[in-house]
This record gives structure tokens, C-alpha cells and sequence, in this order.
């Protein structure tokens, strides 16, 4: 299938440019404690910002619902599956490019219709990439190569429908054809976990997900917790630290902050929630979608405000 | 419009029909990669089986679960899926495995599938002006591109199209050696289950044939909820009827019937 428009070529960060970006940073062990609205205050107008956690599992919902509150602009969002913040991105209309692999709520839930919305009248650059690609593209990322070599996506359609053209080698070593894959170095990685110390050294449980090669990737990471708990702690299980407190630039303690998603060892998704809000959406398309903001995103005084709202300040989630 | 020329009431349901015929497609000692639904459902049928050491890989990053009665996972990516596993991966090293060839037989799913296989998860319509936008590959694209995969769809005229409006997930691309040509060396589509028939793609060609009939099933049935004409096999078979054995592992798993239907 050819496309009818011009793909631009693949353009990933030049590796000194990265590499001095980095060095700009302070990567001492130093407290990064601060407020939610303080630290969604790093991401900046056209940012890349790369979400952790999968689908409804450990999504740093407060981090992302914050941003929305924010406001910002022409921002390029990705996560390797997409589930209820993205449609809040999309409604909120902070974004200029998607890129997941899949966008939806929940298999149970349908089709998104916010997602319907933007990509049928063209109001989102919308890239979908194979889940394997997106977890080699962050890897690349974290380990300073600007590509990654893999054997998918090819004899597909999924190339011809990006906006920039990816090319293809043949290995010099096995002469297979394989498919290049550029780097994501995201400007902001949002993470949440179950622990971490004021420096920034966490710990999570459950499914990892892609969260280690997103924070190894990002420019700046901003870890949202179930807890901070005292560095002591981390360095008596240090076996169980994921992310080296030198990729995180900000520490936000915020208790149920995946809800209404689920954080393994916390709480199950807030299937009451999700519900409802596929239920709205259905029923009223954008327009729903629109109404749960007005309520539920930019209405409550803070996140606290907001899972009282919901009602997931009392319950652990899961099946009523 | 689906007609069948059996009469009476069948006694499963479609979900349950295709779960069955799913869980016969795998064997003791295979490792497969599934998503939740139908894929989930046959694998632990099968476990329950004839394929105790059946291990299941979840593209969240899931070795080897054994997932609960009435817990069934809504995601492939949540903790239900966790459930009693061996080990817990991030999703690139998981999909990893299919890439270095640990997995026996992936399955997926799909809106549109043509006769060479190819799956559609992305688009209705073209993609630079879609009609309707679809949730994606997920992990779908990967599975097909680096495993022995089976197919699982639904058998409707409007899913079974000459051609797809978009590739997600490549089958034999325009069929011939034209999938190893366009880089996928390993994997390709070994079957797909449908609620009517099973078909297999075979070389040279690499275009769906039918192999086997469901019970009550006849070859027009088949051709009446087709948008093309697919080749029949010259010995063509028919699938036994799920027993009450499989029926009843499948409903206790799922006592809400909120995936195997009413």
C-alpha cells in the first residue's frame, strides 16, 4: 500500500547534543522531593513525554492527570500500550503526536471514541508502532545507540503509515534484512512505583513493564510514589532497586497515584470508575469525554480532591 | 448475514466453540504466547487437558501463569495475568523470546483477515482517511512476524476480505514467497479457527484453504460469510463437537460468562 504523502526522514537526537544535555543535569545524591504541581511544572510546551506502566497497570495517572490540569501544548506523548490518560491527553488537547502500539482503555471497554475522534478527522499526528518496537526504541534510547535492529514490522503496512520513513538494512554479519528502529530519548519519562527514597532510588513490584529503559532514556524523570521510604531501606534491599536515583530529577509522593488504574501490592484498577467513564463516553462520544475534564479533571482543588470524588480514597478497587 | 444449515440450537456458544478449537491446537510441553479471551481461554482448557506443561507467555511480560477461576484478566498487561507465574519480565524482553524462537505458537486476533492471511487490527478504510480507527497491533505485528501463528476471527463476510485495508499483522504478505521476501525469514500463519471452519495456508501459493468443517457446518456456509472465494481442501475434514469435559472447564472458569457469552 503507498502512502498519497511525502514521509519526511527519521531524525533521532545527535549523541553528543544527548550526552550534553545529561551533563547539564544535577545527578548528585540529592532530595527531590517536591509537589505534584511543582514537578508536572518541569514538562515544557512541545516535550516529549513517555509514560510508564502498561495499559491500566502502573500508570502514573496523578502525574499525567496534573500535566492535563497544566495545560501544556504540542506535546509528543508515547507508551507502549494506551489506556484512559490518553484520552485525557487527547481531550485536553496537550497533544501534537501519539505513539503506541495500542489505544484503548481496556479490551472489555470497546473502542476508544476520543481516540476515534482525533485520528477520523485527522486532529492528531497518530503513530502506531508494534509493542516489541516501542520496547526496542526506549531501549535504544537507554543504552546511547541512536538505533535498534529487530525483525518486525516488516512486510506490513505499519511503516507507510508513519510520518517519517524508516529504513531497513541488510546485516553485514548474517545478510538478514532487518529493520532499523530510531532511539526514543524522551524530554520526560513519568514513572510510578510502589517505594522510593527522597533521592530518587526505586523500587517496584509486579509487572516491570518498560519503566527501567524509560528512565535510563529520558532527558528527566519524575518518579511519583506510593511512599518515600528512607534510603536505608533501599540500601538494606538494594537487589530490589530498578531505578538509579541519577536518572530521576523529581520525587512526588503521591498514595494511589496509578488510580483509577491498579499498583500491584496497593489496589486493583477502580473498575467502577472505568466503567463509568466508558459508559459516558459511549453514550455522548468527545463530548462526554469533555464533560468527565470539566468534572473530574479540571474541577477537583487537587489529586486528594479528585480520588475522593471518585470514591477511590475509600476502597482497595478491584470487583464491587 | 451468518447462516448455518444445522437446526438445532447449538449447545455452546461461538467463544466456546473457538476456545475448544483453539485448545486442541496446542500440546503438552509447547510454549505459546496469547492474548487474554479466546487464545487464554483454549490454553487453559488444554492445561486441564491434555497439556499439562502447556506454558503460556503474555506480551505484558508473563512466563507461565495459571489463571484463576472467576479472575479471568480483561488485559494482557495487568497483574490477574500474573497469576501463580514463573516469572515476570518487562514486554521487550518477553517479545523477546519470540524474536530468539522460545515460542512454539502464537495466537491473535484481528477485524479483517484476507486469503493470504493478512491481519487488519489498525484501520477501516484507508489510514490517511480512516473510517473507523481500531485500538492497533498491541503486540500482534511481533507474534505474526516472528512465530508459527494461528489466527482466531470470527467468521463474518465483512472480516474475510479479498484484501486488507492494512497490514497490522503480516500473513503471507501477497502470498507466495513474498513474506520471507519482504525480511520475515521465520513464523507464518499455520492456521485459522473460526466458528465454521479451520483453514490452513500452504506453499506455493500461501492462500487460505479450508481443511476442516465444524459440526453442522457445511461448504457453503463457509463461501455464504466469505467477501472471496477460498480454496477446500481435497481431503476435507470435520471438527469433533466440544465435550462436555471442555464445556464444563470453560464455564467454571468463566461462571459470570462475561468472555464465553450466554
Amino acid at each position: 500500500m503507498l502512502s498519497d504523502r511525502t514521509q519526511t526522514e527519521t531524525r533521532v537526537p545527535r549523541y553528543l547534543e544527548l550526552r550534553d544535555r545529561l551533563a547539564q543535569r544535577n545527578r548528585g545524591l540529592r532530595d527531590k522531593v517536591m509537589s505534584l504541581p511543582e514537578a508536572m511544572a518541569l514538562v515544557n510546551d512541545g516535550d516529549h513525554v513517555a509514560i510508564g506502566g502498561n495499559t491500566f497497570s502502573r500508570t502514573p495517572f496523578a502525574a499525567c492527570w496534573e500535566l492535563i490540569r497544566q495545560k501544556p501544548k504540542h506535546l509528543t506523548i508515547s507508551r507502549s500500550i494506551t489506556s484512559t490518560e490518553g484520552d485525557l491527553f487527547l481531550a485536553g488537547g496537550c497533544v501534537d503526536k501519539y505513539m503506541t502500539s495500542w489505544f484503548g482503555q481496556g479490551i472489555v471497554w470497546g473502542l476508544s471514541r476520543v481516540l476515534r475522534h482525533h485520528v477520523e478527522n485527522n486532529l492528531v499526528n497518530y503513530e502506531e508502532w508494534s509493542h516489541m518496537s516501542l520496547g526496542m526504541m526506549y531501549r535504544a534510547g537507554a543504552m546511547g545507540l541512536p538505533f535498534m535492529p529487530t525483525r518486525v514490522m516488516m512486510g506490513s503496512s505499519i511503516p507507510d503509515a508513519l510520518q517519517s520513513r524508516l529504513e531497513t538494512m541488510t546485516c553485514p554479519y548474517s545478510g538478514d534484512k532487518v529493520m532499523l528502529l530510531p532511539a526514543i530519548n524522551p524530554n520526560v519519562a513519568l514513572i510510578h512505583v510502589q517505594r522510593c527514597d527522597r533521592f530518587g532510588n526505586a523500587q517496584y513490584d509486579g509487572l516491570p513493564f518498560m519503566d527501567n529503559d524509560l528512565a535510563m532514556a529520558a532527558d528527566k524523570v519524575i518518579l511519583t510514589t506510593e511512599e518515600i521510604i528512607d534510603n536505608d531501606e533501599i540500601r538494606s534491599a538494594s537487589e530490589h532497586t530498578r531505578i538509579p536515583f541519577m536518572t530521576v530529577d523529581a520525587v512526588v509522593e503521591v498514595p494511589r497515584g496509578a488510580a483509577p488504574h491498579e499498583c500491584a501490592g496497593h489496589y486493583e484498577p477502580f473498575y467502577s470508575v472505568m466503567d463509568a467513564y466508558a459508559a459516558k463516553t459511549r453514550a455522548e462520544g468527545i463530548e462526554g469525554a469533555a464533560a468527565f475534564m470539566e468534572q473530574a479533571v479540571y474541577g477537583p482543588d487537587d489529586w486528594n480532591d479528585f480520588l475522593h470524588m471518585m470514591k477511590m480514597d475509600t476502597s482497595n478497587g478491584g470487583n464491587a | 448475514m451468518k447462516t448455518r444449515s444445522q437446526t438445532k440450537t447449538p449447545a455452546y456458544t461461538t467463544t466456546e466453540l473457538l476456545s475448544v478449537m483453539c485448545a486442541r491446537a496446542m500440546s503438552d510441553g509447547q510454549i505459546i504466547f496469547a492474548g487474554v479471551g479466546v487464545p487464554l481461554l483454549g490454553a487453559t482448557v488444554a492445561q486441564q487437558m491434555h497439556a499439562p506443561s502447556l506454558t503460556i507467555l503474555f506480551e505484558g511480560g508473563i512466563i507461565g501463569p495459571f489463571i484463576r477461576p472467576g479472575r479471568l484478566p480483561s488485559s494482557t498487561n495487568e497483574m490477574r495475568t500474573a497469576e501463580k507465574a514463573n516469572m515476570l519480565l518487562s514486554p521487550t524482553d518477553v517479545l523477546s523470546l519470540l524474536q530468539r524462537g522460545y515460542v512454539d505458537i502464537g495466537f491473535i486476533g484481528g477485524a479483517q483477515i484476507d486469503k493470504f492471511a493478512n491481519v487488519n487490527s489498525s484501520y477501516i478504510g484507508p489510514y490517511h482517511a480512516p473510517k473507523i480507527r481500531l485500538p492497533g497491533t498491541g503486540g500482534g505485528n511481533d507474534i505474526a512476524s516472528l512465530s508459527d501463528t494461528i489466527i482466531i476471527m470470527p467468521h463474518t463476510r465483512q472480516r474475510f476480505v479479498e484484501k486488507v485495508d492494512f497490514i497490522t499483522s503480516p500473513g503471507y504478505c501477497d502470498g507466495g514467497t513474498s513474506r520471507a521476501d519482504s525480511g520475515l525469514i521465520a513464523g507464518g500463519v499455520k492456521s485459522v479457527i473460526t466458528d465454521l471452519c479451520t483453514f490452513e495456508c500452504n506453499a506455493p501459493g500461501n492462500v487460505l484453504s479450508v481443511t476442516a468443517l465444524n459440526p453442522g457446518v457445511s461448504r457453503q456456509d463457509v463461501l455464504d460469510n466469505m467477501g472471496f472465494e477460498p480454496e477446500f481442501s481435497d481431503d476435507l475434514a470435520e471438527n469433533a463437537p466440544p465435550t462436555e469435559e471442555e464445556l464444563g472447564i470453560l464455564r467454571r472458569l468463566d461462571p459470570d460468562k462475561i468472555y464465553i457469552g450466554k
